[in-house]
């Protein structure tokens, strides 16, 4: 019940002697009348006691779980939130000042240089609201790169992003051309090229949303052929085991970067991460921080190619965003920086080997069929006797959260979207296993 | 007093590692992946534990917050940041966007009690909290108006913005496919009104204002500019970064906006992170809710579900919800505020302005000499071509953040100074003194506010050399420092 205000009855009389009034209500006197509000009808004020207990009894239970589509369950190391929580961070704003932001924009400078290295691009940026809006602003690079007013996407894009870009594209009047994946669960590169034609960007993501591979070399190869940009939409946890998006072709790199140390927390705050070949850095949408020196020759760090964004080029920027998600880039750097080079490769070798693990357990139960021919990472597609949500409660009966119904996302699918993940143990594996044998 | 300090990759030793994962139970599929898409050998650093820990131990004491210090950054409102916030930020960590409606009433309240409250709060008939800054709810907001003209089958493609407006605005207006119009202010900082008349015509969709303006200064004449754009058949969008001056005293719902966006990093005390995350939830008036983004969370007296079937709806603005850790601690300052409070809260901060002003026009140039709302703008102009960005720098060694610089652009050498309402009466006297320190040194010693900051661990960086040769990755070679 407060509103950690620190004037006491002294101060205000002084203040208001000061200022030249005799009561605070004079203080919005230039509020007209005829908009001043009553009362506001709210809850009654809280004591954090009374809220303590009031916010654990909305806390959920906590489940086993298999499902990812988008937001996924890591380990995440003990010193992540501890330095991430470090209040020089969490309540600073953003660097504009650099002499005393120097932590801040050093951590940024990490974190790009991160990025990059993880998927073999030139260049990053600090950050975007989450892999769906990253997404979206490689369409508009590419847009602004080639002058095309077309994209090719493939239609195994999380539905989210999808949903994302067509939305912005339809405000843009850009034209949105979806290829759908094959039976094999991926994205043909020979229809992807035809679609490519006059394209500013060929997207596709790597897993895809169903867990499949996709050949994002030939689909590269594709865009490139038609002179469009290829824009690959990547798990970074899992380039611990796969090909980085720079080595096969991409000039754009975006994702989601929850799985690097972000809790699921309901679907946010995410990251959106973006990398690029040097030559679209100066067509990378927010804020970039560079290396420079004071005038004493010290290295230092500062926000630089402002003149993209829209404090300067206002009406013309080539994005709006003003906000990223600065304290979520730091939490992925310290975990990247945590998990180091060997922690990376294992985490997405465990993800990967418990999944195929997963999958061939429930496979052999006598009507679970995998949906997809195509090799996958760490999320699958079965195909049971009975529709998705069936399956779902009776795992649900038995304590576990299981895969994804796709009819949630699809309407009519009745398969299940599982995920597995070095967070998974054995026994929760065998566990679910078991509890589909007696479905 | 200059401090070098390594970078992360230069600590980096093969063989370190800081990882602890259990062994690996399950049987191998090492060949899962073809060797066509295979990876894994990423050039990442290789640190101990204690390294990793000591190093961002030392980057946060290269760094300020609002725990360290008075932050008077105009527009920004960087308050206070309660700590109970922090504490329940997470209670919902585990639970995944896609659990089961049964699994996620707990969290679906969440979105809807505050859907009602911040409803309540603007005035407005619904909310969505799926954008996740202020720039993102400008987007959200300004495609809702499109929908909106769309669906009527009119053809508008001007939105108006005033030349104080916050560089977002016209940067939205575009990313929206709309055209920004330039609305000119009178002598008193507002609106003008003429030129509003002139401007506003059957291409108008809108007009997007912030009230107070970023002067600082309440739109008097806000019920006329309504009926105004209204008439011209344009819709009326709120810009939310000024709230603070103005919660329990008027609701912008009743000021005649359609559309309005709040920043919850501002007003509702959730912590701006370093520049994000934020989280920019929109509201709009009855008339507009079928364009809201999918989805929408409803209540039917018992259980909460998520509705996705909206046919009007502009769709998805990104995935799932938007910044659900950072607006559950905007629910808990409300829950702890109460209406008293959050009245209270905008009240003080207009005290806090309007005290400072009082005290600072003495000695710097007020353009705007009146009452003002939770900021205001004085220029840093002074003696010896002494500049704003002069001052900024001497007050960093006098341990202040600095105030915004350089805006609004009408003002010129313009400082924008917004102390928020969690800050005492000594703090404002010390920030007053060291301004006053300032502006005198200026006539003495302009020299020694020239060569500000000196107790920072670096100078003032060379911008020019960052822009034209941009270095934006760290690598081995050339080595400085």
């Amino acid at each position: 019940m407060r509103s950690y205000l620190p004037h006491t009855e002294t101060d205000r009389e002084e203040m208001l002697r000061c200022i030249g009034i005799s009561d605070l209500e004079e203080l919005v006197d230039d509020v007209p009348d005829d908009v001043l509000a009553s009362a506001l009808s709210l809850p009654e004020p809280m004591s954090e006691m009374e809220l303590r207990r009031e916010i654990a009894a909305l806390a959920p239970k906590e489940l086993p779980s298999f499902r990812g589509a988008g937001c996924y369950q890591h380990y995440i190391p003990s010193v992540v939130p501890a330095l991430a929580s470090q209040s020089a961070f969490v309540t600073a704003y953003t660097p504009y000042q650099p002499e005393m932001s120097q932590g801040m924009l050093q951590a940024i400078f990490e974190y790009q240089t991160m990025i990059a290295r993880l998927t073999g691009l030139d260049a990053a940026n600090a950050s975007v609201y989450d892999g769906a809006t990253a997404a979206a602003e490689a369409m508009l690079m590419s847009r602004d790169a080639t002058k095309r007013r077309k994209v090719a996407v493939s239609g195994a894009l999380h539905p989210d992003v999808l949903g994302t870009l067509r939305t912005y594209a339809a405000t843009l009047s850009l034209e949105l051309s979806v290829i759908e994946p094959d039976a094999d669960g991926v994205t043909d590169p020979g229809r992807m090229e035809t679609a490519a034609e006059d394209a500013a960007c060929v997207i596709a993501a790597q897993p895809n949303f169903f867990g499949c591979l996709e050949d994002i070399p030939a689909l590269a190869d594709a865009a490139h052929k038609q002179g469009a940009l290829m824009v690959a939409v990547v798990n970074p946890l899992l380039l611990g085991a796969l090909k980085r998006p720079g080595d096969m072709g991409a000039d754009i790199a975006v994702g989601e970067g929850q799985p690097l140390g972000l809790p699921r927390n309901f679907g946010g705050p995410g990251l959106g991460f973006m990398a690029a070949k040097s030559k679209y850095l100066r067509n990378l949408p927010g804020r970039i921080v560079g290396e420079t020196m004071d005038a004493e020759g010290n290295r230092a760090f500062v926000l630089t190619l402002q003149a993209r964004e829209q404090h300067i080029r206002r009406e013309k920027a080539s994005s709006n965003i003003c906000s990223n998600q600065a304290l979520c880039a730091l939490t992925a750097l310290i975990y990247l920086s945590s998990m180091g080079k060997e922690g990376l490769r294992e985490a997405a070798r465990q993800c990967v080997n418990k999944a195929h693990y997963a999958c061939d357990g429930i496979t052999r139960i006598p009507g679970m069929k995998r949906r997809f021919n195509a090799p996958f990472a760490h999320e699958f597609v079965i195909d049971a006797t009975v529709d998705g949500e069936t399956v779902n409660r009776h795992l649900r009966k038995m304590g576990i959260q299981g895969g994804l119904p796709l009819s949630r996302v699809y309407n009519g699918d009745n398969g299940v979207l599982y995920c597995v993940t070095e967070a998974n143990s054995r026994s929760q594996i065998d566990a679910l296993i078991g509890a589909l044998e007696v479905l | 007093m200059r401090k070098p300090y390594q970078i992360l990759f230069e600590k980096s030793r093969e063989g370190r590692m800081a990882s602890d994962l259990p062994y690996l139970d399950t049987p191998s599929y090492d060949d899962a992946i073809p060797p066509k898409l295979l990876g894994g050998e990423l050039p990442l650093p290789e640190l101990s534990e204690v390294d990793v820990v000591r190093h961002f131990t030392g980057l946060a004491r290269r760094n300020h917050g609002v725990d360290d210090g008075f932050y008077p950054l105009g527009s920004c409102t960087m308050k206070y940041n309660p700590k109970i916030g922090e504490e329940v930020a997470n209670t919902f960590a585990a639970l995944h966007p896609l659990s089961d409606e049964a699994d996620a009433q707990g969290a679906l309240q969440v979105m809807h009690s505050l859907d009602v409250w911040l409803s309540e709060i603007t005035g407005m008939d619904k909310v969505t909290l799926q954008p996740a800054a202020g720039a993102h709810g400008e987007l959200t907001g300004l495609m809702i108006i499109r929908a909106y003209h769309a669906w009527r089958g009119e053809k508008r493609d001007k939105i108006l913005v005033p030349d104080t407006a916050h560089g977002t605005n016209p940067a939205s207006v575009t990313m929206a496919g709309f055209t920004a119009v330039n609305v000119p202010s009178n002598a008193a900082g507002g609106v003008d009104i003429s030129a509003l008349r002139k401007l506003l015509g059957p291409d108008t969709a809108g007009l997007m204002l912030t009230n107070p303006s970023t002067l600082g200064l309440f739109e008097k004449d806000i019920l006329k500019i309504s009926r105004l754009v209204h008439e011209a058949g344009g819709l009326l969008y709120y810009d939310g970064a000024n709230f603070n001056a103005i919660m329990g005293v008027t609701r912008p719902g009743d000021m005649g906006f359609d559309v309005v966006h709040l920043n919850l990093h501002k007003t509702f005390a959730t912590p701006h992170g370093g520049g994000g995350p934020g989280s920019g939830p929109v509201g709009v008036k009855a008339p507009l809710i079928p364009f809201l983004p999918n989805p929408i969370v409803a209540f039917d007296g018992e259980r909460y579900s998520l509705e996705h079937d909206r046919p009007l709806s502009i769709g998805k603005v990104r995935s799932f919800y938007g910044n659900f850790a950072v607006y559950m601690r905007a629910y808990a300052y409300i829950l702890s505020l109460g209406a008293d409070g959050l009245l209270d809260a905008s009240l003080h901060a207009v005290l806090n302005a309007n005290y400072l002003s009082a005290k600072l026009k003495k000695a710097y140039k007020l353009p705007y000499n009146r009452r003002c709302m939770h900021e205001f703008v004085i220029s840093g102009k002074l003696p010896n071509g002494v500049s704003a960005m002069d001052v900024a720098k001497a007050l960093i060694d006098r341990g202040f953040h600095p105030p915004t610089v350089y805006f609004p652009l009408i003002v010129e050498e313009a400082m924008m100074i917004e102390p928020t309402e969690t800050e005492s009466k000594e703090t404002l006297d010390l920030f007053v003194e060291a301004m006053l320190d300032i502006a005198r040194l200026a006539k003495d010693d302009p020299d020694a506010l020239k060569r500000a900051p000196e107790t920072t661990p670096v100078g003032r960086p060379d911008q020019t050399l960052a822009a034209r040769k941009p270095r934006v990755i760290w690598e081995a070679e050339c080595v400085k420092g």
